[in-house]
């Protein structure tokens, strides 16, 4: 691989020696190979395997200031059994919750492979003191969270103060411990497609484990041109460095189409080594049942209604 | 073993992900066992008597058997068309000529998918561009030169332009019904009357397009449809009731027809052969450059004439993006071209895989190196993989001559002026790509650039607005936007005298 | 016993939807019970077109002529209700194809009015024409289809989006002419149409700040005062021609935007 060019003036941080180039993203282009890859055919079998994919991809989500230990429960009951009509399918990869219901998470999905994601960082908006954030991170981390999912501070991004951006990941990906980090963009704010490929690189650099799109409080979350955009920076970073990075868009997705779409531009762009929950999830609440009805669909050749799948 | 690492995901991780089958119907598509030539208003035999096969080139089936129009029929065609100029086309009101362009628009989009097929099945492309590339396209150019049929007013300052009479028409066999429509919009816009030759190996889809005419009542012998090889085009040529020639294919034709037309005062518009350039600066969106390389030469299996078959990438660059563009091409998907998911069909005839194979030997030979991703390629049918020669010189055959198949040939430079350079080096002109972020050094190389089509940041997009056409041995004449409106009109005399 | 015809309504057209005056008022034309548009439902229809408006100018060229075209589908369809409504038959072809002709010039008027300026130094520098935003338009009391129509036109081929005061006497042709609208595939808020008494109308949208410019064609004798509420906002004035087609009508309701750019490496 050629060595990396030196960072444009604006952008020093003590990253990593070897990086990509940051380089341009063209919107139009992008948009056209993105809306290209959705046009791709997947039946039968393809589509049974992807189906099953996106089940066991799915971080089941509850982000509600109404969130309750007994809402818990039904989410994570779901989560390990999605359809009890049909045992054949998987438990989803993960719940994802608000730190306070860290602790009843991760008592109902014991003993079963569902893992306890939670959100930190004064998630959505990450507008609050940075030693507040790091000891938010380490406090769900202790209540027993698998993983967690922070935001980068966007204002930070925007008036470009990019070095803030990064220390702040760093301490959190410290006080992590075992933890896995999810670092959210939250793309919608960012404006451009270069911004997505910058906010990405400095991520990883920083050492996310994955990148991942919306907070799902907005607006216009994951798209499929800017999943392609962060993927295309996750090869970049692991064709320079070796090093592998998962994605997870959230928010916006709620038909298994879309899924499967969402699948077919991670299989055509990172290939089969990314196809496993450890590199992608899919942030979904209504999506799971619009997957089971698609499996029990492709099974029995009927169209189905939503009054025979369990709400949670 | 940790709690984390009991509760792995114990599926493993896949090894690949086979795309299942998605063929497109061929249900849709009703094919006669023979067809005659269109020739005022309805099929008539060939006085020739002549007939010949035309194949799947995916899978080597005859779909049908088409006319040799000879001499005679030639004679027919244009007598029929000249028949309908005189007696109705050039005089209807303008505003009704348009109308009729508008039916045969709206019927063509309403038929799409079914020409769509077609044109996959006849000529081997992937069903993915006919269906969202040739035939939207088709359509709308002609939505837009029906609207200019009443308006040609507006069109040439100071002049009041009349039709010419009857137009000859010879189109190629990559963009059959895209090829058609480009040669008869304009040219019934403009209020003559037509006598059109498909290619040889790709008829289906003209004849397939006389029931459109028919279903929009088109008077009987505004459009006449011809089939056969080069003899009947040659025809065509030479035959004295033509007014105007319309041709587009190789070069070498090309001249042959220019020959033949010296002296004769007949107009002629000639859209020939390229050997475009694709210059990729180091400051490019460089994933999306790779796309647009892809596009610019495994489109349509390369069968393009304005492809982007020389790839000019700056020194600077040259690593990344050659590694990007070699994984690029191991997700192209070869094979059925009536398979949803397919990317690259078929060459469209075993004459044109000859040729592509011929070159491409010759660029090993010359030393050149060859690079093609796995590819498996079906046992019937004509069949070419996605190829990339690295270490090419200017000088080599593959950098000189047109291959017309999905072969790259990849050449570097380190500045602008050596860029310029290179890409002019060449007896076409036909079009030019220029990938960069910076957008004085788009203007400044679209001046510098000897080509008639510039795309920056992009390549292969066509429009009917936009005027498409050839600087030197590409040809000359333009197709598309108010400019395509002039071959096809006599702009006479100057309305206003001075005094 | 003869069979009793259930009778139309007639009511306002306001961003794709028929709605009732808000004053819940109508007055009597050509025999029917018609809304009384008021100012408020002026307003409303302003918002409705300034809505619609972004939406329109966003859609390819093509797009729009292939909504104009279709505008001329649907009429034709009802050919025989809108000649009993106007002059007849004739009135009726001619104002469709009226719309085939300005369907014919969406992808194309950008080609004659715009340009590309060969300025004394290394810059490209090109013009073009885009929309003004939301226009109004006095349409003239006849012909009330065909007087309507060669206003309608030229202003929404443009990209603009259209607030119209129907013939006063004689409107019930613009309600059935909303009716083809609404099945045409145009978004709704592009075109608008109320129905009432010009003087309780007209000015407001004249005075109105958000309205970019005014077709005072039909206005007559009440112009010089709408003229002068319209300087408020230095709206674009257009004495439109009633009854003619012509590609300088939809330059009126055009604004021409010049670019820069350096060439160099």
């Amino acid at each position: 691989m050629a060595k990396a060019p030196a960072l444009p003036t604006g952008f020093e941080l003590p990253l990593e020696p070897r990086l990509p180039r940051i380089g341009s993203v063209d919107q139009v282009a992008v948009e056209e190979r993105a809306a290209s890859l959705a046009r791709r055919s997947i039946k039968k079998d393809a589509k049974m395997f992807a189906l099953d994919l996106a089940v066991r991809m799915m971080d089941l989500t509850t982000l509600e200031g109404q969130d309750t230990p007994g809402k818990i429960a039904a989410l994570a009951s779901k989560a390990i059994r999605p359809d009890p009509a049909d045992t054949s399918v998987p438990s989803v990869a993960a719940i994802c919750v608000y730190p306070n219901l860290v602790p009843a998470a991760v008592e109902r999905v014991r003993g079963s492979s569902v893992k306890v994601a939670s959100v930190a960082t004064a998630f959505p908006s990450g507008q609050a003191p940075t030693h507040l954030k790091v000891a938010e991170v380490r406090e769900v981390v202790e209540m027993g969270a698998d993983e967690v999912d922070m935001v980068i501070d966007r204002g930070a991004f925007l008036s470009g103060r990019y070095a803030k951006v990064y220390d702040e990941i760093v301490q959190v990906k410290e006080a992590c411990g075992e933890a896995h980090l999810k670092v959210i963009l939250e793309v919608s704010e960012l404006g451009t497609y270069d911004n997505v490929r910058r906010a990405s690189l400095l991520s990883m650099a920083a050492g996310a484990d994955f990148i991942k799109t919306s907070t799902g409080k907005l607006p216009g979350a994951a798209t499929l041109p800017v999943t392609l955009v962060m993927l295309e920076a996750i090869r970049d970073v692991h064709d320079e460095t070796g090093r592998k990075v998962g994605m997870k868009p959230a928010g916006g997705i709620r038909q298994s189409k879309q899924a499967v779409q969402y699948l077919v531009q991670l299989y055509e762009t990172l290939g089969a080594e990314w196809l496993t929950p450890d590199l992608y999830r899919l942030g979904a609440s209504t999506l799971l049942n619009d997957v089971l009805m698609q499996i029990r669909k492709e099974k029995t050749g009927r169209y189905q209604s939503p009054d025979y799948f369990t709400v949670d | 073993m940790t709690d984390l690492e009991r509760r792995q995901d114990r599926a493993p991780v896949p090894a690949g992900w086979e795309y299942a089958p998605a063929p497109e119907s061929r249900d849709i598509v009703t094919l006669e066992e023979r067809y005659g030539l269109f020739i005022g208003g309805e099929f008539v035999d060939p006085r020739s008597g002549e007939y010949f096969p035309t194949l799947n080139p995916g899978t080597e089936e005859q779909l049908a058997e088409v006319a040799q129009a000879g001499p005679e029929d030639v004679d027919l065609a244009v007598g029929a068309a000249r028949e309908a100029y005189d007696n109705g086309w050039s005089s209807i009101s303008p505003a009704e000529r348009a109308k009729y362009l508008f039916r045969i628009a709206r019927i063509l989009q309403e038929r799409s998918r079914e020409f769509a097929v077609l044109e996959s099945m006849n000529g081997g492309k992937p069903i993915r561009e006919s269906r969202d590339v040739d035939l939207p396209l088709a359509a709308a150019h002609f939505f837009y030169y029906a609207g200019w049929a009443d308006k040609l007013e507006y069109a040439f300052p100071n002049r009041r332009p009349r039709s010419i009479g009857v137009a000859g028409q010879i189109i190629p066999w990559n963009f059959p019904l895209l090829m058609l429509a480009w040669k008869i919009a304009p040219a019934l816009a403009a209020g003559n009357t037509v006598v059109l030759k498909p290619a040889e190996t790709t008829p289906l889809t003209a004849l397939l397009f006389t029931d459109v005419v028919r279903q929009a009542e088109l008077p009987p012998g505004v459009v006449n449809i011809i089939t056969g090889d080069g003899r009947a085009g040659a025809e065509l040529v030479k035959h004295e009731g033509v007014d105007k020639i319309a041709f587009t294919g190789s070069t070498e034709v090309g001249k042959a027809i220019q020959r033949e037309l010296a002296g004769t005062g007949k107009k002629l518009t000639l859209e020939l052969g390229g050997k475009a350039a694709n210059i990729v600066f180091d400051d490019a969106a460089l994933d999306q450059a790779v796309e647009g390389i892809v596009n610019g030469i495994y489109f349509n299996q390369g069968h393009v004439c304005c492809a982007g078959s020389r790839l000019l990438v700056q020194e600077s660059i040259y690593e990344p993006l050659i590694a990007k563009l070699k994984r690029r091409l191991t997700t192209l998907r070869l094979g059925d071209p009536l398979d949803k998911n397919t990317d690259i069909g078929a060459i469209n005839s075993k004459q044109q895989l000859d040729k592509i194979t011929e070159l491409v030997a010759a660029g090993e030979e010359e030393g050149a190196e060859i690079y093609q991703p796995p590819c498996r390629l079906p046992e019937k049918g004509y069949w070419f993989a996605p190829t990339v020669f690295t270490n090419v010189a200017q000088s080599y055959r593959i950098a000189q001559e047109e291959i017309f198949g999905p072969v790259l040939s990849v050449l570097t430079f380190r500045t602008p002026d050596e860029a310029v350079e290179k890409a002019n080096n060449t007896a076409y002109g036909l079009s030019a790509g220029v990938w960069t972020e910076k957008g004085s050094r788009i203007l400044s190389m679209a001046q510098k650039l000897r080509a008639g089509v510039i795309w920056a940041n992009t390549f292969n997009r066509f429009d009917p607005t936009s005027p498409f056409g050839g600087f030197k041995e590409s040809g000359f004449g333009r197709e598309g936007g108010l400019h395509g409106l002039e071959p096809y009109l006599d702009l006479g005399e100057s309305e206003v005298r001075g005094g | 016993m003869s069979r009793l015809p259930v009778r139309k309504t007639y009511k306002l057209f306001i961003g794709g939807d028929f709605p009732r005056s808000e004053s819940g008022r109508t007055y009597e034309a050509q025999g029917q019970n018609v809304a009384r548009g008021s100012r408020k439902d002026a307003r409303d229809a302003v918002r409705a077109a300034r809505a619609g408006f972004g939406k329109w100018a966003g859609m390819t060229a093509y797009n729009r002529g292939q909504v104009l075209y279709r505008i001329a589908e649907m009429m034709e369809a009802r050919t025989a209700e809108f000649a009993e409504l106007c002059s007849g038959r004739a009135e009726v072809e001619e104002s469709i194809d009226r719309w085939v002709w300005y369907a014919g010039w969406a992808d194309k008027y950008a080609q004659v009015i715009g340009s590309s300026n060969p300025v004394a130094a290394p810059y490209f520098n090109f013009t073009f024409p885009e929309p003004t935003g939301v226009v109004a338009i006095v349409a003239p009391d006849e012909p009330s289809l065909g007087g309507l129509v060669s206003r309608i036109a030229p202003v929404i081929v443009g990209g603009n989006a259209a607030v119209v005061l129907a013939s006063e006497t004689a409107p019930l042709a613009a309600i059935e002419l909303s009716e083809a609208l609404a099945t045409a595939d145009l978004p709704g808020g592009v075109v608008n149409i109320l129905t009432g008494y010009r003087s309780e109308m007209a000015p407001w949208l004249a005075g109105h700040m958000d309205v970019n410019a005014i077709d005072l064609g039909g206005a007559d004798g009440d112009a010089p005062e709408l003229e002068r509420l319209a300087a408020d906002n230095v709206k674009r004035v257009v004495r439109g021609r009633i009854g003619e087609q012509s590609p300088y009508e939809i330059a009126a309701f055009l604004e021409l935007k010049t670019v820069w750019h350096p060439i160099g490496v």
